[in-house]
This record gives C-alpha cells, sequence and structure tokens, in this order.
C-alpha cells in the first residue's frame, strides 16, 4: 500500500518573524475561482465608476495676460515652461508647476499672432500685427527654477520690420530655420533680418504655418482662401496644395507618423491627412459644434487635442471619429489654443477670458509617485475595463460626459441636420437617373480640389 | 499575473459567431495551433529529446484548462483592423496560460495525496488504522472520533478555506472549531432545535436554522439577527460570491437575503411541498432542490419559477450534491438508486445501487456517500466519469450519520452523525495547493478583514446567477422579433378596416336602377370583404406557421431525454 495525504506544517506557510511580509500562495487553476467572468466584469463596472469619481481635469488657471491669450509656445528644452502670447502684444513665460509667470517680453505694439521656440530652447520668434518679427532670448532654466523674480523681463536679440502683419510663425525642427505666415510665407535664418526665401500661391493670407517633425523641409500652411499647401525648401515652387470647402485654421503633424496631419477646419471638424495623398482625408474626426481654432498632438502621437470656439477642448485618439474626452469650465471662452505638455500627460488651453488653463490629459489619473502596487491595481482596473468596454453598461457610464446645456443643444441641433440633409440626399438619389448620383463618402465630401 | 486571465469573448466574439453564422462558417472547426518544433519533409529541424518531448505533449494538454475554452475563428472576420486586434489578444492569452502551466508545473509548494493498492489489495478494504500507521503524525491526527450522546445527530459545516468548522446538534449545541489546532473557538447551547448551520463568508458569522427561525450568531456567540421571515427553516445555504442567504422552510418556500444589505432579494413557493434537500451549485451559484416526487428542481433569484425541473428518481430525493466543476451532479434516492447526471446535458451517467441519506463531492472529485453508519468513497479513475468504489469506512454500529462534508484543501472528511461527529483521511480528496487571494487556511485576521472587504467590493448581483456563467460578458445575438398582438386586437382592427370601408362606399344617387338598396347592401359587403382579406390571409399565414412550429416542438421533444420530456411546454407560441 502507498499512502499520501496532504499534510501542511504551519511554518512552511506562514511567516518566521514579524517583521517578514506575509507568504503568498497561488494556484491559477481556474476551477478554485467560480463564476470568475462575472467578478470580472462587476469590477469593469466598478472601475467604470471609480473612473467617473475620480474624472478631475482642471489642474488649475494661469492669470496675468490683460487680454485674450492668442498663441502658446511649448519650451522644448524644459518641460514645465511654457509660452504664451496675448492680443494686447503681451508674451509671457509660465512655471506650470508652480503656475506663475516667471519672465515676461516687452515689446510688440498689437497683437502678438504667432510665437516658437527653437528646437534647443534657446531662442524664441514671435511675430505680430505690428509687423514685426522679434527674436528674443530665453532665460536658462537654472533662472527659472529660482524663486528670485525681480529681474523678470528679457530683451529681444533682435527686431526684423516687414512690409506685412504675420499670423503665424513655426520654427524648424532641426535647424535654424523658421518660416513666418502673413501675406505669404517667408523663411528666416536667425542671423539674417530679411527672409532668405518666400513663397506665394495664390494672393490670399496665409493664417498658419507647421513643420514637418521628421523633415525639417517640408511644411504645411493653411491660408484663407480654404487651401492647405504643403511645401519644401528644397524646392523653388510649393509642391501641393487642397481647397476645401471651408477655412482651415491650423494644421498639427502627428510627429510619429511624419506623414500624417491634422487640420482643424473652420467646419467643426478636424481632418487628418496623409501628405501624400491628399485627395481623400485618412479620419474625420467630429464632434466640436463651433470652428476648430487650434489643434495640437500628443508626443506619443496618439491623440491630439483641439481647442474651438465653442468654448470647449476636445481630446481625440488619432484614428478616431469621435472625441474621448471633453473639458470645459463656466469661465472659460473661447478657445484660441492649446498645447499638450511635452511629456503627453497635461493639457494647456489659452482663452478669451486671458486665462491659461492646465488640464490633465487623463480625466481620472493619479498625479504624483505611485507605489508599485497602487500602479498595478490601476493597471488592472484599466485592462478589466477595456475588457468589456463593449457592454453597454460599461459603456454607457465610461460615454457618458455632462456637456453645457449650450453645447449639448447646438449638438443635438447638428445631429438633427445632419440627418435631414442624409435623408434628402438619400430621396435626391431615389429620384434621380441611376449612377447620376454617386454617393460621396464624408472624407471626400468637404475637398473642393487638389492642386499639384 | 492578473488575478483571472480569463477569456472573454464579448463584442469581438459575438461578431465573428455572427459574421460566421452569415456564412456558413463553422466555428467548431477550430484547431488549437500545436506547441513543439513543426518538421517538415526534408527540413533539418531539432527533434526535443524524449523528456522533453513528453513535457510539451503534458503541457499542450494542461494549456487547455488554462485556456478556458477555444479562440474565436479568425480567418472569418472580414475586418483587418478588429482581425489584427484580436490576433494580438489570442497570442497573448496563449502566453499566460502556458505560463499557468509552467507555474503548476514547477512552483506549486505541495503534491496531492494518493492511495494505492499493491498486489492482491484493493483500495476498499485498506482500513483508516492501516492508514493512520503510514501517514505522518499531523494528519493521523486528523482521525478521530467525538462522542456526544446527548445532544443528538449533529450536522457540520466548513469555511471555504477549510480551517473551521462549525457542527450543529440537533438539541440545541452550537460550537466552531478551529481545526488547525484543534480548539474550540465558542461553543453556545441554544436550547432548541437545530436543523442546520452555515458558514457565512467567513468564520466571524455562521446562521443557525432554529425550530422557529433562522438566526445568524458571530463567533462570540453573540446574537446578531434573527430572520424571522424565512420561518421555520430546514436547510441553509450560503453563496459566497453574491453574499446571499438561501434557505428553504417548512413549507416549501425558498427564501434569499442579501446578508450585506438585510434586502429580501427572492421569496418562491416551490409548490412542491416540504423538502429538506438543497444545495448550491458552486459553479453557477444556481440552488437546486430535491423533492419528494422524486423530482429536482434549480432556481434563481430572479425568477418565481425553476430554470429547471427534472425526474431523477421514482420516489423521494435524499440527497444530492454538486461537482466544482459545475457538470456533474450527484443524487440519491429513496428508490436505491445513486445517480450521476451530466448538467450540461441533463442525462444520466451513471446509475449506482445504494442508499444514500447524504452525498458531498470533494474538490479533487470524488463521491462520498453514505447511509446508516456506513461510507462509502466512488471515484473517476477512467477519466471517462465512470464512478467506481474507491474507499469504505464504518463507524460504531448504530451511530446513524447525518451528514458527510470534505474538508477544503485536506485529505479529511468530516462525519456528522448521531454520536457526535468523526473525521476520517481520504487521500487525493483535496486540493493539495491553495491560493491565498481565494481561499487561505493560514489566514491572518489582518488578512481576513483585507479580504473581506475585497470581496464586499466585488459582490455580485443576483442577476448574475444563470445556468451558464460564462455567458456574461457576450451580447445576445441579433434576433428578428415582431411584437405579437392579441386576437382581440387584431379583430379590433379588422372591423375598423371594415368598417372604415365600408362607409367610404359611396352612397351617391347615380342613374336609375344603379343605387337600389339591394345593390348599396351588396357593393357595401363587397367592400368590407375587400378590406378583410388581407387580414385574413395574415391569420391563416401565421397559424400555419404556428402549426409548424408545434411539429417541431414535438419532434425535440422526442429527442429530449425522458426525464425531461415531460416539462417541455406544450405551447407553440412560447
Amino acid at each position: 500500500m502507498k499512502v499520501k495525504v496532504i499534510s501542511r506544517s504551519t511554518d512552511e506557510f506562514t511567516r518566521e518573524r514579524s517583521n517578514d511580509l506575509q507568504r503568498v500562495f497561488r494556484n491559477f487553476d481556474p476551477s478554485l475561482r467560480t463564476q470568475e467572468k462575472a467578478v470580472e466584469y462587476v469590477r469593469a463596472l466598478n472601475a467604470a465608476k471609480l473612473d467617473k469619481i475620480f474624472a478631475r481635469p482642471f489642474v488649475g488657471a494661469m492669470d496675468g495676460h490683460i487680454d485674450s491669450v492668442s498663441c502658446m509656445a511649448k519650451n522644448p528644452n524644459h518641460l514645465k515652461g511654457i509660452f504664451s502670447g496675448s492680443m494686447d502684444g503681451d508674451i509671457r513665460l509660465w512655471d506650470l508647476a508652480s503656475r506663475r509667470t516667471i519672465c515676461q517680453f516687452p515689446g510688440h505694439q498689437g497683437a502678438v499672432r504667432g510665437l516658437t521656440a527653437s528646437t534647443d530652447g534657446r531662442i524664441l520668434v514671435s511675430c505680430g500685427t505690428d509687423c514685426t518679427v522679434r527674436v528674443w532670448n530665453v532665460p536658462l532654466a537654472t533662472i527659472m527654477d529660482s524663486d528670485d523674480l525681480s529681474d523678470n523681463s528679457a530683451k529681444e536679440s533682435a527686431v526684423y520690420v516687414w512690409k506685412n502683419a504675420f499670423w503665424g510663425v513655426d520654427h524648424q525642427c532641426d535647424g535654424n530655420l523658421f518660416a513666418t505666415a502673413g501675406a505669404q510665407v517667408d523663411i528666416w535664418d536667425h542671423n539674417r533680418s530679411q527672409p532668405v526665401n518666400s513663397f506665394e500661391w495664390g494672393k490670399d493670407t496665409v493664417i498658419s504655418v507647421r513643420f514637418n517633425p521628421g523633415e525639417p523641409n517640408i511644411l504645411a500652411t493653411s491660408a484663407s482662401d480654404r487651401s492647405i499647401a504643403i511645401y519644401d525648401l528644397r524646392m523653388s515652387s510649393p509642391t501641393t496644395k487642397l481647397i476645401m470647402r471651408t477655412k482651415t485654421n491650423s494644421i498639427a503633424w502627428n510627429p510619429m507618423e511624419p506623414m500624417n496631419f491634422t487640420a482643424a477646419n473652420e467646419d467643426c471638424n478636424c481632418y487628418s491627412y496623409d501628405a501624400r495623398k491628399l485627395d481623400e482625408a485618412k479620419c474625420v474626426h467630429k464632434d466640436h459644434v463651433s470652428a476648430v481654432m487650434d489643434i495640437d498632438y500628443s508626443p506619443t502621437g496618439r491623440e491630439f487635442v483641439t481647442g474651438s470656439y465653442d468654448r470647449t477642448i476636445r481630446i481625440f485618439q488619432y484614428n478616431g471619429g469621435h472625441s474621448r474626452e471633453i473639458y470645459h469650465t463656466k469661465r472659460m471662452q473661447r478657445v484660441f489654443c492649446v498645447k499638450f505638455s511635452c511629456d503627453g500627460s497635461y493639457v494647456i488651453s489659452g482663452s478669451d477670458d486671458t486665462n491659461l488653463r492646465l488640464w490633465k490629459a487623463k480625466a481620472s489619473e493619479q498625479m504624483g509617485v505611485l507605489l508599485p502596487r497602487e500602479r498595478k491595481n490601476h493597471e488592472y482596473r484599466e485592462a478589466v475595463q477595456n475588457r468589456y468596454k463593449h457592454l453597454p453598461e460599461v459603456k454607457r457610464i465610461v460615454r457618458n460626459r455632462h456637456l453645457p446645456k449650450p453645447i449639448f443643444k447646438a449638438s443635438a441641433l447638428r445631429r438633427i441636420m445632419g440627418e435631414a440633409e442624409r435623408r434628402k440626399d438619400e430621396r435626391r438619389r431615389a429620384h434621380s437617373a441611376p449612377g447620376s448620383m454617386p454617393k460621396e463618402s464624408i472624407r471626400k465630401k468637404r475637398i473642393v480640389k487638389k492642386v499639384e | 499575473m492578473k488575478e483571472g486571465m480569463t477569456r472573454l469573448y464579448n463584442w469581438y466574439e459575438m461578431r465573428s459567431i455572427q459574421y460566421a453564422e452569415q456564412h456558413n462558417v463553422d466555428l467548431q472547426n477550430f484547431k488549437p495551433v500545436k506547441m513543439g518544433v513543426e518538421q517538415e519533409d526534408g527540413s533539418l529541424t531539432k527533434i526535443p529529446p524524449p523528456e522533453e518531448q513528453e513535457f510539451l505533449d503534458e503541457m499542450d494538454i494542461k494549456v487547455k484548462k488554462y485556456l478556458r475554452g477555444g479562440s474565436a475563428n479568425l480567418e472569418a472576420l472580414r475586418d483587418k483592423k478588429l482581425k489584427g486586434q484580436l490576433a494580438v489578444r489570442e497570442e497573448l492569452y496563449g502566453k499566460s496560460a502556458k505560463a499557468a502551466v509552467k507555474i503548476e508545473k514547477w512552483l506549486m509548494p505541495s503534491e496531492g495525496g494518493y492511495l494505492e493498492a499493491e498486489g492482491i489489495e484493493k483500495t476498499w478494504r485498506i482500513k483508516q488504522e492501516s492508514i493512520a500507521r503510514e501517514v505522518d503524525l499531523s494528519s493521523s491526527k486528523n482521525q478521530y472520533d467525538i462522542v456526544l450522546p446527548d445532544l443528538g445527530p449533529y450536522t457540520l459545516d466548513f469555511t471555504s478555506s477549510g480551517r473551521y468548522m462549525a457542527v450543529a446538534g440537533r438539541k440545541g449545541h452550537l460550537a466552531i472549531i478551529d481545526m488547525m489546532n484543534m480548539g474550540l473557538v465558542k461553543e453556545l447551547q441554544v436550547r432548541e432545535t437545530v436543523r442546520d448551520v452555515t458558514f457565512l463568508h467567513n468564520e466571524v458569522f455562521f446562521a443557525a436554522a432554529q425550530k422557529k427561525y433562522p438566526y445568524i450568531y458571530n463567533r462570540d456567540g453573540t446574537e446578531l439577527h434573527c430572520l424571522k421571515e424565512h420561518g421555520s427553516v430546514l436547510k441553509l445555504q450560503f453563496l459566497k460570491n453574491h453574499f446571499l442567504l438561501a434557505s428553504i422552510n417548512k413549507f416549501g418556500q425558498l427564501h434569499y437575503q442579501d446578508v450585506t444589505t438585510g434586502l429580501m432579494v427572492g421569496n418562491f413557493r416551490t409548490g412542491l411541498g416540504r423538502s429538506d434537500v438543497m444545495q448550491v451549485n458552486p459553479f453557477n451559484g444556481v440552488i437546486a432542490l430535491g423533492h419528494s416526487n422524486g423530482s429536482v428542481t434549480m432556481w434563481k433569484p430572479t425568477s418565481g419559477a425553476p430554470m429547471v425541473k427534472m425526474l431523477t428518481h421514482h420516489g423521494p430525493v435524499s440527497a444530492l450534491s454538486f461537482h466544482s466543476n459545475g457538470h456533474l451532479m450527484a443524487t440519491a434516492g429513496t428508490d436505491k438508486k445513486i445517480k450521476i447526471w451530466d448538467l450540461r446535458k441533463f442525462e444520466v451517467l451513471q446509475t449506482l445501487p445504494g442508499h444514500a441519506k447524504t452525498l458531498d463531492f470533494s474538490q479533487k472529485g470524488l463521491l462520498a456517500t453514505s447511509t446508516g453508519s456506513f461510507v462509502q468513497i466512488l471515484g473517476d479513475f477512467s477519466g471517462s466519469q465512470n464512478y467506481s468504489r474507491y474507499m469504505t469506512h464504518s463507524i460504531a454500529k448504530g451511530y446513524q450519520i447525518q451528514k458527510v462534508m470534505f474538508r477544503p484543501y485536506e485529505d479529511v472528511l468530516g462525519l456528522g452523525h448521531s454520536m457526535g461527529w468523526s473525521s476520517i483521511l481520504i487521500p487525493g480528496s483535496g486540493e493539495p495547493n491553495f491560493d491565498s487571494w481565494v481561499a487561505n487556511p493560514f489566514e491572518t485576521p489582518k488578512q481576513r478583514r483585507e479580504k473581506e472587504v475585497r470581496s464586499l467590493l466585488d459582490k455580485l448581483p443576483p442577476e448574475t446567477i444563470m445556468l451558464d456563467p460564462k455567458k456574461i460578458g457576450t451580447l445576445k445575438p441579433r434576433t428578428k422579433r415582431r411584437e405579437k398582438r392579441s386576437k382581440e386586437e387584431r379583430e379590433a382592427e379588422m372591423e375598423a378596416a371594415v368598417a372604415d370601408a365600408k362607409s367610404s362606399v359611396s352612397t351617391k344617387r347615380k342613374t336609375k336602377g344603379r343605387s337600389k338598396p339591394s345593390r348599396r347592401a351588396k357593393k357595401m359587403q363587397e367592400a368590407g370583404e375587400r378590406a378583410k382579406r388581407p387580414f385574413l390571409e395574415q391569420q391563416k399565414q401565421e397559424e400555419e406557421l404556428s402549426k409548424n412550429k408545434k411539429q417541431k416542438i414535438s419532434e425535440q421533444s422526442e429527442q429530449l431525454p425522458k426525464s425531461l420530456q415531460r416539462f417541455v411546454s406544450k405551447k407553440a407560441g412560447s
């Protein structure tokens, strides 16, 4: 006879000293855990509810400007520094951690319309409606960290007066050129007092310009003739132009897929394009109820933030048709500029009410240092929620957002209008000769033509 | 590794299933990817050494357990993005299952017990005394008899970790015993009949079914609640995941009470008379009741009618028990039969002769049956769900065994009988490795408190009790469903249409002879007939459909096992 029975000695399964950690034994056998799917579902539901409870995205407001904030620039060299320019010609450098002005850059007579910092973070370029481009030396990071704020105004290192008012400026991501947008696109060098190159295509004003993050010689502009144009500095003439039905207010390149860019359009939508194939948008991002004023990509390239004239900020997935998040406060007015922070965890918005506002990119994220167990718990919650996100109850909780009444009404109205348009289109098609009215996808519909 | 790496087929799977249904793709023909080295003809692939190959084969079998079902058929998907996402996920599931197998193979601290006969020995002839001689001292302490002749037949219950035992003597003796050091935690005398006892979610609380009402006590013997609504309860069961206390009383009423909020979740009349056979299926939380007419009914707290009614025995059902995998049920009747049922098909797998007053399945699937003073353990050693004799044991003659229950995570069987309680060793009955996060026999008070909070957070709503718990998290397949109108409604509609048609017949005076009253009447009738026609046609169609359905149902009922045939709904519409 051979016999063995389970026999556990207490010493083997408990800790030796009271200072030790309790011993943990695992057995992953599914039969020990009954109804595990139901348990997971309940956990997912709880995770969704907790997410809602902890969703407190607003971190703080930064006030100091005395007119609406028109433009912002990130300091690529310093995570917590951000430049903002306002309509009264004031430029400020903010410390995001303490939410104070560190430095002011006085000089502009009219509104500041464009701000950009060089890649090394040492030079700030601003331009405005007073027909000047100003180049500034950015104070060192060590000064930023000090508490001494006695000398808090900087002097410009160069002022270039030019023929026309400027609407935007952007610095090359790798090099020492920068481009300004105005009556035409001018390419400037740090060391020259006149543009080294200038491009013109049509007579209308160019309102925004953005260099490609991957290929330093390529830039995209949008103009008030409803066009988006792509220029190559190595060629004497612009390469491609796309005319849409409505004006594009701003453009942002995807930093991780540098051939793709997203255009913030006046018709409340954003359009993602592949720069090599402009005859069709890759994705249409709908949700805003008024003109989208500014757009900025997260450094991860997976999502972008948009600010709109409807007083809200929305965060979209790079390939998502609808926003995953909407931010608004009662006091926030028309949003003119938005930026993702360089670490992708915060969003900064500048609006008509002269304030900059700091938001979390993930509304319910816990800030500060997380203990490993805490982090694991967060990860687990996210995973179960992700697994059950398609179920109606979880979906309802995750998707529900409180909207300000005007936005809610406007979006309902837009939905009705869209539906009516679709119905009308359908009827027209039904009553016309078959094939005479081909169905046009929304991705192509808003494009008027493409010019080479 | 995360707890509960279950494979889920929610939305994605439903989509693939829907697709497969549309395109007649067979989801069952999925073949799992074989592990190991793929060998092509003429290629110089390395063949693993035999022991490694053996391990790989063994792993293949075990991986299946951790995969929790086959994967969805990705080939049938047209959506490339979805296909890519699913493929990544499937790979992840496969990896985690393999990791779990490796953990099981190498990292488990203890191995299961066994009893093997040598030569002409038979395992069922081996006595407890000879087992006691072979095993270590601490295990042999688990063989004992407690003789308490005065306080009548005893019933018992273990906590889910097997650390604590509650015993209840018919004459009012309640006790909680710490099985680790055989210490008495608390003993009290309630001075009235006690019919059953059960632990709630941990050892701190227990409920006892007394003469008139069930009561909840804590570990210190303080009476916390008197549950008057339940009435005089015969049997109590606690649903751990749902925090529901279920009871069946003298009048055959089944009560479900949420012990966290005190809410009475369900109160149902079984309508089948007095019954004291009740058991929870641990797999899905369904409660089964055995009745005196030989049927077993299965209940959930959200419906007043039983989900399943099955005829199991000719004569009253005396005991029933569920295997932990949820597929097997054992019932015993006074017709001297013990039957093992497959709950997926509701069919008898095996019928064994013999009486059983009480039955219990162990964690490893051994079945204890007992009648009088005799205990028999059956085991499934062929792997084909064919139960045969494994061990036997007789306690002192004249003792009547009231209840047998395996102690979780130990090779021990507890027996409550008319003269006290006993404990015997059954090698190979318990799960050798416990999970600290599921049930920990070495739990400290701090861990217990922590676990209480966690389990309350994961408390399942009563709606999650269903026959197939794997359905949770899946979407209902889309079905076309027209709302059905009642006969009166349809008739009213027809009459309205007829009246409408009749009134629309013009009563204008026409040329002489064409508007005679007889003609007008005829015209009106014709219009009425015309309006009636579509309704009548529809009615005819529906009748034909229902006739077909009836035929189908009768065919189906013939295919059903005999025990279920008489419960098939005769109505065509349902």
